[in-house]
């Protein structure tokens, strides 16, 4: 029951073949399984097993809340949790519990949704590793895979496993543990610059950055005001897109919300036919960096649509080069502002220093966040100075709007989606990852997905096979605004034709043999 | 109540006055040499600086203020918190006010009505598209280190507010002047700190924080304090009559910031001073004054301005630096990325079907202006023939205007013996004992009865002095019950006067004698005489009438 998807768990429920409770407990019992993950800051057990009982008792009366009743959800540790401590991975907030739930919060527990628990993160969410919080590194369940470790076997290399696993890439690597370890059916994460798709792809899951605009920020707690946006992480496509039915729409809280009546909920139709498609393959996306396994499943995957009768287009996004940079500055100069009330008066951490305030905000500030959101804070100061504005911020201002102008073009020329890698390579062992520095790397693994935050695009990565390593390997598939459906369409189509093998972690789960009930094998393997 | 110890505190605490000054604040004739003014010409400053001695460059002063008015309304700008002043600390707080984590904006459609109203009144253009700002620094009671303002594109700029300047002999003639307005941009109001030195501790009252500001910034049009008062007299008075704030001084709801500096005319400008604390119509006349002599001395002596921040001490009555800041602040304003721009629309460009729950609609709330106190001042000029100069009195005391138009409904009077008796005896009670409008023992409708009974000719007009002051004291009777009681009905029994006249020419023969050798004025004092006789209650008039023709004969 563990291994199925949230649409099947869904019909389960319906069918009374499980109970809510029933279901809350086996995954209590995995969360303290697979506790070795780091996956989850808090684990909300008591708070679960109420919420699944209340959904018994509405399943036994039939007045089931729909798909989501039941459903064990896990929620990244930046969503403000009424009564559920919200620490965002720092020292800044340890301890800071929220009087409200954020508004994707609420909704999903409207909906009957059992909260297991808040997930690991990089500190304030600046990382793509999950490896900079204050609760440590987050474990990825596949380094503990049979398709991982029998490759492992076979490389003579192979040092001491133990040491030797993956990250999850980040940094919403803790909801993609728990989703991908089978702790929950479905996982808020945020994705400001890709840290959604990011872990997504290196857990073999299905992680969708909705479109800006479309999901309420209200209660994330922001990395990025205008480029943030909840993210959700699945195991397929169609349950994010029943979660993303139950987050979409206008919030009054979040003036950055649409009010355009938007298709709901969004259903997804099975394309038979993808003769009408337009795929753009942006040329700027190749590069050097990229690895050759990447690269190659890329060009399948086009060949795919292509030998189906979609029209599959090369096409260019000039200004993909400057991205990166564009979204530090920008990034970074958000960052220090919304820092900036972290000045321990309020709430959250205060150091013990009273000599004057200036001290106090400084101690505090000191002791509480940690080296990389200091940096950023600093960097971002920087650019926000009178003598610099203009050079700096301004200037990455107008590079974004070159860079969303870029994108307006290539769909204006008739491409419905766009088809990039999600990231360079698959994950890589944790002592490998911090070899470089924090900025260094997510400079370096935010590079096909920041842009798209930029723009306010929604975006999907999509597992699409394992590497060599026997890891999983995600591309990318890049929407129209406001064209959430439509995108989820042609993932789901894609999905389906790549057969993404599920994750085999029996000696983990020795006791729940129920996830091999459902073990999918490739049908058509884009494996090389 | 937020707190939290510190002992080396580096703020200084912003005085919220608990007087009742701000009744008091009609400007008042600065009593410094270089004040009066000598000008009249409309666009020459009202008061040229010192008279210059011989060999001697005059000094010109240039006054600058940014004024902030809370905006009237029932909640904060961008939160759903109420506004309420004196309210009990920290009970008005709602989570995005304390800036928890996550929380975002929403922009309160009232405020930006009131903007927009205020703007109208100010001849301001609508900008339709503005933008809000963040802007960045550290301080206890601004939570999220940051205010969101409108810094590059506020929602009103290049307006003008007309205000008349006393001037004269007797301060009787009104000479009106202008002021340019750069702009008028929507921010948030910050919290309190209040700090308690004794336990050496900060105290943070939050229920000021985000509550909806104006903030109009005048263009240094202004040349001394009196000048300065009136103009933000004027604003207050508007403000008021469009209801957008209630402008109160005392209470913190309008607070004024004056830029200051002095030159030579025709030269550069000079450096200028900020001062703050300005918390009453009158200390912001006088801190202004102070400021410029300070700086014409300092100047004179040889000395320099530096370009600081002063606080003005009403108790000493003069400006001292503030110190507080170590070098200058970079606010590094960025935009506020959690509000999209705010757009206006017109009759001509609202979109088809728009919700009108949804937009807001400049001409729509040009259309439900009410009338503005320069309108009102032309209107009771024409109306009831009154001098300029009392229809600004009328205006600038708080409930006046009300009161008069109250007593004119109801009596039959003239209107100009209502303003006379309005302006010169109901006021200057008033005046004495330091009351405001609203605590006046006399009813417009008591004041309207005894003009009826002097309009009548049933009293005379001292014996009406009288039934004013019995009535002040508040003793619950009617100016008739008074009049009947003390018997102050005017005598119209004329054989009986002519009976007293007659008495009292006997009785002063001398006085007789003075007027039949050619002495006229020795007549008023037979006046005098009857009419005390009679308890001022004879019409002197017919006095005079019969003491005449008793003479003549």
């Amino acid at each position: 029951m563990l291994g199925r998807t949230l649409q099947e768990v869904s019909a389960a429920l319906k069918q009374g073949q499980i109970t809510p409770t029933e279901l809350c407990q086996k995954c209590l019992s995995l969360i303290k399984k697979t506790k070795f993950l780091n996956a989850y800051i808090t684990v909300s057990e008591e708070v679960a097993l109420k919420q699944a009982e209340e959904s018994e008792k509405r399943y036994k009366n039939g007045q089931s809340l729909g798909d989501l009743d039941g459903i064990p959800v896990a929620v990244k540790d930046n969503f403000s949790t009424s009564g559920i401590e919200t620490t965002c991975a720092s020292n800044m907030l340890k301890g800071y519990i929220p009087p409200y739930n954020a508004t994707v919060v609420q909704k999903l527990l409207d909906q009957g949704a059992l909260l297991m628990g808040k997930t690991n993160l990089d500190e304030f969410a600046m990382g793509s590793g999950s490896t900079d919080g204050i609760f440590g590194p987050v474990k990825n369940p596949w380094s503990y895979s049979k398709q991982y470790r029998e490759k492992r076997k076979q490389n003579p290399h192979s040092k001491n496993e133990d040491s030797d696993w993956l990250i999850t890439g980040g940094s919403s690597g803790g909801s993609a543990a728990a989703v991908s370890a089978f702790t929950c059916y479905a996982a808020l994460g945020s994705d400001t610059g890709g840290s959604t798709r990011n872990p997504a792809a290196h857990c073999g899951l299905v992680g969708f950055k909705p479109s800006y605009g479309l999901v309420s920020r209200h209660g994330l707690i922001p990395l990025v005001n205008s480029m943030d946006v909840p993210g959700i992480l699945t195991r397929c496509v169609d349950d994010a897109a029943i979660v993303l039915g139950a987050l979409a729409g206008p919030d009054p809280k979040d003036s950055t919300t649409v009010h355009d009546p938007i298709n709901k909920p969004f259903m997804l139709p099975s394309l038979a036919d993808v003769s009408k498609l337009c795929i753009g393959i942006p040329k700027e996306y190749l590069i050097p960096e990229l690895s050759s396994e990447v690269r190659s499943l890329w060009s399948k995957a086009a060949d795919l649509f292509e030998s189906e009768g979609a029209k599959v287009l090369e096409v260019s996004l000039p200004h993909t080069s400057y991205s990166i940079v564009c979204y530090h500055v920008l990034c970074t100069s958000e960052v220090a502002s919304n820092m900036a009330r972290f000045d321990g008066l309020q709430y959250g951490h205060r150091c013990d220093i009273n000599v004057s305030t200036e001290a106090m905000y400084a101690a505090t500030r000191r002791e509480g966040f940690n080296d990389v959101v200091r940096g950023r804070i600093l960097s971002g100061n920087f650019f926000l100075l009178k003598e610099n504005y203009e050079n700096y911020f301004v200037k990455a201002q107008k590079v974004r709007r070159l860079i969303a102008n870029d994108f307006v073009n290539a769909f204006n020329s008739g491409v419905d989606v766009l088809l990039t890698p999600t990231t360079l390579s698959e994950a890589v062992p944790y002592l490998e990852f911090i070899k470089e520095d924090n900025r260094t790397r997510s400079a370096q693994d935010d590079i096909f997905t920041q842009a798209v935050n930029m723009a306010g695009l929604p975006a999907v990565s999509i597992p699409v096979a394992l590497s060599n390593q026997g890891l999983p390997i995600g591309l990318q598939f890049i929407g129209r605004a406001f064209c959430d459906q439509q995108l989820l369409t042609v993932a789901k189509w894609f999905e389906k034709q790549v057969q993404f093998p599920v994750i085999q972690l029996q000696e983990l789960m020795d006791d729940c043999s129920a996830v091999l009930e459902n073990e999918k094998s490739a049908s058509v393997s884009l494996k090389q | 109540m937020l707190r939290w110890v510190g002992r080396g505190r580096l703020w200084t605490f912003a005085r919220v006055d608990g007087g009742s000054c701000h009744r008091r604040e009609a400007p008042t004739g600065s009593t410094s040499n270089w004040i009066r003014g000598q000008s009249s010409v409309a666009q020459q400053p009202l008061c040229m600086t010192q008279k210059p001695r011989k060999g001697e460059h005059k000094w010109a002063a240039v006054v600058g203020l940014e004024i902030h008015a809370q905006i009237s309304s029932n909640s904060k700008l961008f939160s759903g918190s109420q506004v309420r002043f004196s309210a009990p600390p920290n009970s008005l707080v709602s989570f995005f006010d304390a800036s928890l984590p996550g929380t975002l904006p929403v922009l309160n459609r009232r405020c930006v009505e009131a903007a927009v109203m205020t703007g109208l009144a100010l001849n301001c253009h609508i900008n339709k598209k503005s933008l809000f700002d963040r802007k960045h620094y550290f301080y206890a009671d601004l939570p999220a280190g940051y205010q969101i303002t409108q810094q590059r594109l506020p929602i009103a700029v290049n307006g003008s507010l007309t205000y008349g300047v006393c001037a004269g002999k007797k301060q009787s003639q009104v000479i009106p002047k202008t002021v340019r307005i750069k702009q008028i941009q929507l921010e948030q109001d910050s919290g309190k700190s209040l700090h308690d030195d004794l336990r050496s501790q900060t105290l943070i009252d939050l229920n000021r924080a985000g509550v909806g500001l104006l903030e109009v910034v005048l263009e240094p049009d202004l040349s001394c304090g009196e000048e300065a008062a009136t103009a933000v007299r004027e604003l207050q008075l508007i403000l008021q009559a469009l209801g957008t704030s209630q402008a109160n001084m005392a209470e913190g709801q309008l607070r004024v910031d004056a830029n200051i500096s002095v030159h030579h005319p025709g030269e550069p400008l000079g450096v200028r001073t900020e001062v703050k604390n300005l918390n009453s119509i009158r200390f912001l006349a006088k801190a202004i004054d102070y400021e410029i002599q300070r700086q014409i001395n300092e100047l004179e002596n040889g000395g320099e301005i530096l370009n600081e921040t002063r606080s003005f001490h009403y108790q000493l009555g003069c400006t001292m630096s503030m110190r507080d800041k170590e070098g200058k602040q970079d606010y590094r304003f960025m935009p506020e990325p959690n509000l999209p721009p705010l757009v206006l629309y017109d009759a001509t460009s609202l979109p088809a079907g728009a919700d009108p729950q949804q937009v807001i609609n400049i001409d729509q709330i040009r259309e439900t202006l009410p009338e503005l106190p320069s309108v009102t001042r032309e209107r009771l000029v024409q109306q009831y023939g009154m001098l300029l100069e009392h229809s600004f009195t009328l205006l600038n005391e708080v409930g006046l205007l009300e009161f008069f138009q109250n007593v004119i409904k109801e009596t039959r009077a003239e209107p100009k013996k209502v303003t006379s008796w309005v302006l010169n005896t109901f006021l200057g009670y008033l005046k004495q004992q330091n009351l405001a409008v609203s605590e006046s023992p006399v009813t417009p409708s008591a004041l309207a009865e005894l003009l009826d009974l002097l309009d009548s000719r049933t009293i005379s007009s001292a014996a009406a002095k009288q039934v004013f002051e019995e009535l002040w004291k508040r003793e619950g009777k009617t100016p008739g019950q008074i009049v009947s009681e003390k018997q102050l009905e005017l005598m119209e029994d004329r054989g009986a006067l002519e009976q007293l006249c007659h008495s009292m020419m006997e009785a002063h023969p001398q006085v007789v004698m003075d007027l039949k050798k050619g002495n006229p004025r020795a007549i008023n004092k037979l006046i005098g005489l009857v009419r005390k006789a009679t308890q001022s209650r004879a019409d002197p008039a017919m006095i005079k009438e019969i003491l005449e023709k008793k003479l003549s004969s």
